[in-house]
């Protein structure tokens, strides 16, 4: 959480290959240009943000990335394959996990379960043995478990296992969807503001998480973030968005003192 | 004493026994991944052996000092066992200690090694590692985090063990010759003392007074292998040490290490324990939350508990006892136990305890009787780290609210002129390291310990603590002050978390008072009352009557008692910050240090005397992310309504 932290985990951590490309990316909803001609890179195990004014087209972006949305333009290519349009569920199979701005859990059901839902992808039997918890079922289930408790433990949700997630705080609610996210052990995870909303604390905490993620899982981070002192401190490059249009791409600290930037965040003097 | 247990004089050589006694029988449980683990007694040793190879291969010798700093975990107190397998002397350190403090006892000791949990305590070592020359190695259990660290001291349990077990499998003669060297009047362990007044006081201990006392209280209480303790509270504390380390090796009973410090209550649920140590304000919490959760339930919950709890105040405590109670009152009660008694101690998880201790601090009354009406075998020992714990335990069937029982087998005790206790038994400590004019204030030439408590001897031979005997002092027209006391009686209200009075050589009592977050929070939330923060809550005037309320009830007890009457509180304020012990404010332990908070606070407590009606504060509070930062504010102060004294015809 303190500063030299940080600053150690940056030193060991390897950035590799281009994992995910978008290559001239246009969106339109009817007459609403929502992305026009964006292009980016992330790199293997990077934390890379997209950040803009609202209505810049940060969940629009994802939404493409994550096969919500199909673009009329573009490619998109994750690893060695090319995309013009995928449904989510190939992207999840792909290793493309998401959460989101509003968190999306089920109220009604524990942490635990809430988590355990998670890892539906890599279960292998049937619903049914699954129901009936026969053959091979029971073997599986436990070793879900297992990996499930890895995240439990992960995120430190031990004491809240067995809680109705929707009883829960929002910052820890925030922080289920994020152990469900990862419980599919994805390559690649992409955040929709995972900080709006929480206090200071709830947010150094959930900074940590990610971070811990990133580092200790290897797991590629895509977020949304507006709060942008989060954003330059943990991300290694940040893509800026402006009205569907890319404006600025670079380091924090390039990006910090683009003219561009400061004009669409703080507004220009014509 | 050490004889009729023929060799067997040392905490190592007690493990192997039982590991070649009941090697299957489990030893530590700890909660991993959601499921109990058992280290067996077999295992147990198996690890404490290979441990204690790789600690002698890292340079650990005979009389060194191996610190430990962790939460309860199996490994800690294999580390301990490990240390004095070698004749090295282990001194556990408090997990919640800041860096600054830790760095005392690793001077003072001159420790070379230490056992860390994880990442946190690394930090801090880190951060003292260039004021304390002497320390060469720091191992870690919980990799996480720290894969990135690259220092020279620095290694994790993993490689030590590892290579424990080479050298152990090159030479296994080696470690049983060092365990045969141990003699029972060796230092077995040093605990450091949490310092109310001084700096921190190495406390040394041999194998013989912990052995010596572990097998008096098993004895005294039929302590036995099947029983099964929660270790919850800090290992470096002797009366968590005692219960988790010394005395399971002695009885052989198992231990139990919670998930998580959040999880206790779950964990507890779970495993059951038998036996049972908590300071009081364990108890006072629990007891709080029970309240909370009550003031939540259905009218139909809430009536049956208020009913059943005051048949259970009436004749539970007595039940309990064995006294004769009327047929009528006996069944009501039972019909109680089903409904609402039994419900309620498996909710605290305390169905199966057999007996539950007290002590550290006095304990309210009433908070005690109410886990006695339940069935709740709960007893208060007097103790501390001096003694090895043990000195007044209460027997079982004759306990008193006010007293710590009478003396256990082997100690005696003795009064000065100033009702101060002295103690002498097989269970003190040997010195104070390396000071020897704070050994010889303590402990004099005939071997009697001062404790520094006043108290004295009832009539059926029970040991009863009032205070300190440096804090009972006296109001300006000579009248008895024993601030604890009356901190006691306030802290009893839910509503209060701590207090803090003020009276000696003035007209009158003055109180500091802080609130609880949790039962005033809910109060407030159920009244509509909106607030921030703690600060925003314990500033608003309803609160102020609602612990007026309390401070009140606490001077219409005191008129009853002669000698007291005087003590009645007449004007308090709400602090704006809790007290806290990273703050100074409050021990380790959770003991108020009145005289720092009184040199602290001088402008409030000034204000307090002066009868003026608000204080401007500015104070530096200090985050949890160590920044600092300042606050300023009106506070408020009220006085409270006293009654009158006997014998005093006007009130000041």
């Amino acid at each position: 959480m303190t500063a030299p932290e940080t600053h150690l985990h940056f030193q060991g951590r390897n950035v590799g290959e281009v994992i995910l490309s978008v290559e001239g990316v246009s969106l339109a909803f009817g007459g609403v240009k929502a992305l026009q001609d964006v292009s980016f890179d992330v790199r293997e195990h990077e934390v890379r943000a997209i950040i803009g004014p609202n209505g810049a087209g940060k969940s629009s972006m994802l939404n493409v990335i994550n096969g919500v949305y199909h673009p009329q333009r573009g490619r998109i290519r994750f690893k060695e394959r090319q995309f013009t349009d995928m449904d989510p569920h190939e992207a999840a199979v792909l290793g493309i996990a998401r959460t989101f701005q509003n968190i999306a859990l089920f109220k009604g059901m524990s942490v635990l379960d809430n988590i355990m839902a998670g890892r539906n992808l890599r279960m292998r039997s049937g619903i049914l043995a699954q129901a009936l918890r026969i053959g091979p079922a029971l073997k599986e289930e436990i070793a879900h478990r297992q990996e499930v408790e890895r995240i439990i433990d992960f995120l430190e949700l031990q004491p809240y296992r067995k809680t109705q997630a929707g009883r829960l705080p929002y910052g820890l609610q925030k922080r289920v969807d994020l152990g469900r996210a990862l419980a599919s052990e994805p390559k690649m995870l992409l955040l929709d503001e995972p900080m709006a909303g929480m206090n200071l604390e709830e947010k150094q905490d959930m900074c940590r998480f990610i971070l811990d993620a990133n580092d200790q899982l290897g797991t590629t981070i895509v977020l949304i973030e507006h709060d942008m002192g989060v954003v330059m401190d943990i991300s290694d490059r940040v893509v800026v968005l402006d009205y569907g249009r890319k404006i600025a791409d670079g380091t924090p600290d390039e990006v910090r003192n683009n003219q561009a930037v400061v004009e669409a965040y703080l507004g220009a003097s014509h | 004493m050490a004889a009729q247990a023929g060799t067997l004089d040392t905490f190592p050589k007690l493990l192997l026994e039982h590991a070649r006694v009941r090697p299957s029988r489990p030893a530590i449980r700890e909660k991993d991944l959601g499921i109990w683990q058992t280290w067996t007694w077999g295992d147990y040793a198996d690890e404490v052996r290979a441990l204690a190879c790789g600690l002698a291969a890292h340079g650990v010798t005979r009389g060194a000092h191996v610190a430990l700093v962790g939460d309860n975990r199996p490994r800690i107190y294999a580390g301990i066992c490990a240390a004095q397998c070698l004749g090295a002397i282990p001194v556990p350190l408090y997990q919640d200690a800041v860096a600054t403090e830790m760095a005392f006892p690793i001077q003072n000791a001159q420790i070379g090694h230490v056992i860390a949990e994880d990442q946190e305590q690394v930090d801090k070592l880190l951060e003292i590692l260039p004021g304390c020359p002497s320390l060469k190695r720091i191992y870690y259990d919980d990799p996480r985090g720290l894969r990135h660290y690259s220092h020279e001291a620095l290694s994790s349990y993993e490689s030590l063990i590892k290579a424990g077990r080479e050298a152990l499998e090159r030479d296994s003669a080696f470690l049983d010759a060092e365990i045969g060297k141990g003699r029972g009047s060796d230092t077995a362990a040093m605990f450091f003392t949490s310092g109310t007044t001084a700096a921190p006081k190495g406390v040394v201990l041999t194998h013989d007074s912990l052995i010596d006392r572990s097998r008096t209280i098993m004895a005294w209480e039929g302590l036995n292998e099947d029983d099964v303790v929660l270790a919850f509270m800090p290992p470096a504390w002797i009366g968590q040490n005692i219960f988790s380390y010394a005395q399971p090796l002695v009885t052989g009973y198992c231990i139990c290490c919670p998930e998580s410090t959040e999880t206790v209550t779950a964990d507890m649920r779970e495993i059951g324990p038998t036996y049972y140590f908590a300071p009081p304000r364990i108890f006072e919490a629990l007891l709080t939350q029970v309240s909370v959760r009550m003031e939540d339930a259905s009218a139909l919950k809430r009536r049956m508990y208020r009913y059943f709890m005051g048949v259970a105040r009436r004749v539970g405590a007595r039940i309990l006892e064995g006294k004769p109670v009327g047929l009528a009152d006996r069944m009501l009660y039972n019909l109680g136990d089903f409904l609402v008694y039994a419900p309620l101690r498996n909710v605290l998880g305390m169905s199966r305890v057999r007996i539950a201790y007290t002590g550290g601090e006095a304990i309210g009354p009433d908070l005690f009787v109410f886990y006695r009406s339940l069935g709740i075998n709960l007893k208060q020992l007097y103790g501390s780290t001096e003694t090895s714990v043990f000195v007044c335990v209460q027997a079982n069937g004759q306990v008193k609210s006010d007293t710590a029982g009478p003396p256990v087998p082997g100690v005696e005790l003795k009064f000065t002129e100033q009702r101060e206790l002295l103690i002498r038994s097989p269970g003190l400590f040997k010195e104070y390291y390396k000071n020897p004019q704070a050994t010889a204030e303590a402990k004099d030439a005939e071997g009697w310990f001062h404790t520094g408590d006043a108290g004295y001897i009832d009539a059926d031979g029970h040991l009863k603590i009032i205070d300190r005997v440096k804090d009972v002092g006296r109001l300006a027209g000579g009248t008895l002050f024993a601030p604890k006391y009356l901190e006691n009686k306030l802290k009893f209200f839910p509503y209060i978390k701590e207090a803090v009075c003020f009276g000696h050589g003035r007209s009158m009592v003055c109180a500091f008072i802080n609130i609880d977050m949790d039962a005033v929070g809910n109060w407030a939330e159920r009244k509509g009352l909106p607030y921030s923060g703690y600060t925003d809550l314990a500033s608003q005037d309803a609160v102020y009557d609602l612990i007026s309320g309390c401070v009140e009830q606490v001077n219409a007890d005191l008129a009853q008692e002669a000698e007291l009457a005087a003590s009645q509180i007449h004007r308090f304020l709400i602090l704006h910050k809790e007290l806290d012990a990273d703050d100074e404010e409050l021990t380790r332990t959770r003991k108020v240090r009145r005289g720092f908070i009184a040199e602290k606070y001088a402008t409030l407590v000034d204000a307090l005397y002066g009868g003026k009606h608000a204080v401007h504060v500015e104070a530096k509070v200090r985050y949890e992310d160590g920044r600092t930062g300042t606050y300023s504010a009106d506070l408020k102060i009220r006085d409270a309504r006293t009654l009158p004294v006997p014998g005093e015809k006007k009130a000041a």
